[in-house]
């Protein structure tokens, strides 16, 4: 193939996704525990990093994956947290105060931003977090950089004992392209107790000079991004001069060949004097940033003149078309994009006969993130709202407490099993606190895997990320815990006809209630069959290393498994 | 430079056009190329439309193929043909799903290979590297029927290539 040249090959090169990449760098950077909750574009990091033999785990929300993260990082580990970008918001409250601790191992969280909103509610751009939080950020441009940025991140984690966000978007997460293996970290110290309260106990005596303490670090980052070799300085024609970051920097480099680049790779802090001497050495100094003005704030702020995008191309991706556009200053209407065929519920899914009951009983659906917000397409447009995970909790409730009340009889809760995990849990200890006069019916859809990200496990079904048998939580169990009034499980497949008429009953009843609609997803059924059985093989076979309980299998037919009435 | 090859393969949620993508850039990738590879996962899996960016030649840029640079579009859906045809360049080539002939199909769900083989015809990419590409991405039992697949795609394109 190749005539010379080339001295020898050093490590294979493999075709791995961005997700792929920040695995096998974690494996090789001597991460100890990977943890976070599955999102689109993030999930695919940690299931690489379990099948790489890495010891990784979902946790029930983003904001818990930080926390043991954190735990595990002030006992001097190396750690990764993973979450997708509207994660990030669930875990921001221990984030903010983790960049005043600081931490005695590594930690590195990856933020997956979504610009464009291939699968997400939003397309918040993370790199504000940086700034907010006061943390420092990296961004890669592809599936090398992504390997190379986490082992850099972690090296860095650990030389200033801050937490440190890696920001990847989708493209970089989800794109594939050539990965060489390099060194990693010499191994960590192993992991044992020092106590530090002053740097841990976040009361204000002790907050307040943390504060302090945090902003001198980043100074020191900020330094050390001034040299850092993540940034990259393409000289070019000094007529034009593009500051790019990420997946664009790709675009930048084919759409504009011949241009003077800067790729920003520490996004937070900024290379404030580098780009100074960059803008200073072009004529025009253009900045192509996906998402919100970013840098074009940043870099004005510091007193340095440079060119934004104009606001069109703030919304959606970026590409070499847009790309070229921005450099033309075109702002002429774009081509509307490709006709897509939208996405539907699968023929076969359980959630069927439940949307087709709520659209004939003219419910007002709170709904919640998932599968099943699917239930808001044709031919059911059974859903009213859809706003964050668990959010269906507080907002049916909301409806209810103001709504007329023969409307408020009408609304209804609902949301995935994988959610009411997730944040379902607070809203309803929110509704036996604060219940409306009207009552409330919740509908948990448990089809017995979090669907939407690719069937993956969570607490609620009672098998860790790697299918081996674990505690399980039990929804019903805690709704009955809770004091709820009424709690069913239902197979609405099996009897959809007794589905209704059990949902018609709830509404009229005036009473707080739960209905777990059970039946697995059919994407995941044949395979949580297989875990079951492998597991049940185990146990007999005297594995009993966990907490599983003998919890009742999925029902089929229309058991109302528990009807028990408990007291509010 | 030597000009990058776009390949954009489109079709429906789990019609295995993320899979025939997978292998088209293992294959480039083990033939020597540069290779970069893009797709939306997420939604798409359910029903909806997927298409997967592949892109190789000596230096590769973007992942992502820019609208009207497509030399082939390989597409598993025949309502998908118009829909991505503006991704083509002028001149160039579609295989859509009745490029193959389904009754020579031993499994129908081998399509995706059946039309890999098509392109194949036309890609500087040695078979060999494209038999080891199917193998390393299907499990062992599908083996036979998409190397048979693979086979009467490449044979296909070939008598079409003939005037």
């Amino acid at each position: 193939m190749e005539a010379g040249g080339q001295a020898a090959k050093s490590a294979p090169r493999q075709l791995l996704s961005g997700d792929e990449a920040v695995a096998l760098a974690a494996l090789d950077a001597g991460v100890a525990l990977g943890t976070g909750y599955p999102g689109t574009p993030s999930t695919e990091i940690l299931e690489s990093f379990d099948a790489l033999g890495g010891r990784a785990q979902w946790a029930p929300n983003e904001k818990v994956a930080l926390e043991v993260g954190l735990g595990a990082a002030f006992a001097g580990a190396r750690v990764l947290v993973t979450m997708k970008h509207v994660g990030v918001n669930v875990a921001a409250d221990p984030l903010f105060t983790a960049a005043y601790t600081g931490v005695s191992g590594a930690l590195v969280l990856i933020s997956a931003d979504d610009p464009g909103m291939a699968s997400s509610q939003n397309e918040q751009d993370n790199r504000r977090y940086a700034v907010a939080a006061g943390l420092p950020m990296l961004e890669p441009s592809d599936s090398q950089d992504a390997y190379d940025f986490l082992v850099a991140a972690m090296a860095l984690s650990e030389r200033v004992k801050l937490p440190v966000m890696m920001r990847m978007t989708t493209r970089v997460c989800h794109s594939k392209t050539l990965v060489e293996r390099r060194g990693g970290l010499p191994p960590a110290k192993a992991p044992t107790y020092e106590r530090d309260i002053p740097a841990r106990v976040m009361v204000p005596g002790y907050a307040r000079p943390a504060h302090r303490k945090l902003r001198t670090r980043l100074a020191e980052v900020q330094k050390e991004h001034e040299r850092s070799p993540l940034n990259l300085w393409k000289k070019g024609d000094p007529k034009l001069g593009i500051v790019t970051h990420g997946i664009t920097w790709e675009h930048v480099q084919e759409a504009a060949p011949g241009a003077s680049a800067f790729r920003v790779g520490t996004s937070w802090p900024l290379p404030v004097e580098r780009l100074r001497q960059f803008a200073a050495s072009v004529e025009r100094c253009l900045v192509v940033e996906e998402g919100d003005p970013v840098l074009v704030e940043q870099l004005r702020a510091a007193g340095i003149p440079v060119e934004g995008k104009p606001e069109m191309y703030r919304f959606g991706e970026l590409s070499v078309e847009r790309v070229k556009r921005i450099v033309a200053g075109d702002t002429s209407p774009e081509p509307p994009p490709l006709k897509a065929t939208p996405p539907r519920l699968c023929d076969a899914c359980p959630y069927h006969p439940v949307y087709d009951t709520l659209r004939r009983l003219d419910c007002i659906v709170a709904g919640d993130i998932g599968c099943y917000t699917l239930g808001v397409m044709e031919p059911y447009r059974a859903m009213d709202t859809c706003v964050a995970m668990g959010a269906s909790m507080g907002v049916g409730l909301g409806l209810r407490h103001v709504l007329p009340e023969a409307q408020a009889r009408r609304v209804v809760s609902i949301i995935g099993d994988s959610t009411f995990v997730h944040s379902g849990i607070n809203g309803m200890v929110e509704m036996v606190y604060n219940p409306p006069s009207t009552g409330h019916v919740v509908i948990v859809l448990d089809n017995g895997t979090t669907a939407m990200t690719g069937q993956q496990e969570h607490p609620g079904t009672g098998r860790t990320l790697d299918h081996d048998a674990t505690g399980k939580f039990s929804i019903e169990g805690f709704a009955r815990a809770c004091g709820l009034q009424a709690v069913d499980v239902v197979d609405p497949v099996a009897d959809p006809g007794g589905f209704e008429a059990l949902l018609k009953q709830r509404l009229a009843g005036g009473q707080l209630s739960l209905i777990v609609a059970r039946r697995p997803c059919i994407l995941a059924a044949a395979d949580i069959r297989k875990f079951e059985k492998v597991n049940a093989e185990k146990a007999a076979a005297g594995c009993r290393t966990c907490g599983a309980s003998d919890e009742v299998a999925i029902s089929s037919g229309l058991t109302v498994l528990d009807g028990r009435k408990g007291k509010a | 430079m030597s000009r990058v090859v776009n390949v954009v393969v489109a079709g429906l949620g789990g019609q295995g056009a993320i899979k025939a993508s997978d292998i088209l850039a293992d294959a480039a990738c083990r033939a020597g190329h540069d290779v970069k590879k893009a797709e939306i996962h997420g939604m798409s899996q359910r029903g909806g439309s997927v298409t997967s960016d592949v892109r190789f030649g000596e230096k590769v840029l973007s992942p992502m193929v820019p609208r009207g640079e497509a030399d082939f579009l390989v597409v598993l859906d025949p309502d998908q043909v118009e829909v991505n045809r503006p991704v083509l360049r002028d001149g160039g080539l579609v295989f859509g799903p009745d490029f193959v002939d389904e009754k020579t199909l031993t499994n129908r769900k081998s399509l995706n290979v059946a039309l890999l083989g098509a392109l194949s015809h036309h890609l500087d990419i040695p078979e060999a590297s494209w038999l080891e590409a199917v193998r390393a991405a299907l499990p062992e039992r599908l083996h036979d029927v998409n190397e048979k697949a693979f086979r009467v795609g490449r044979a296909t394109a070939a008598r079409a290539a003939k005037p």
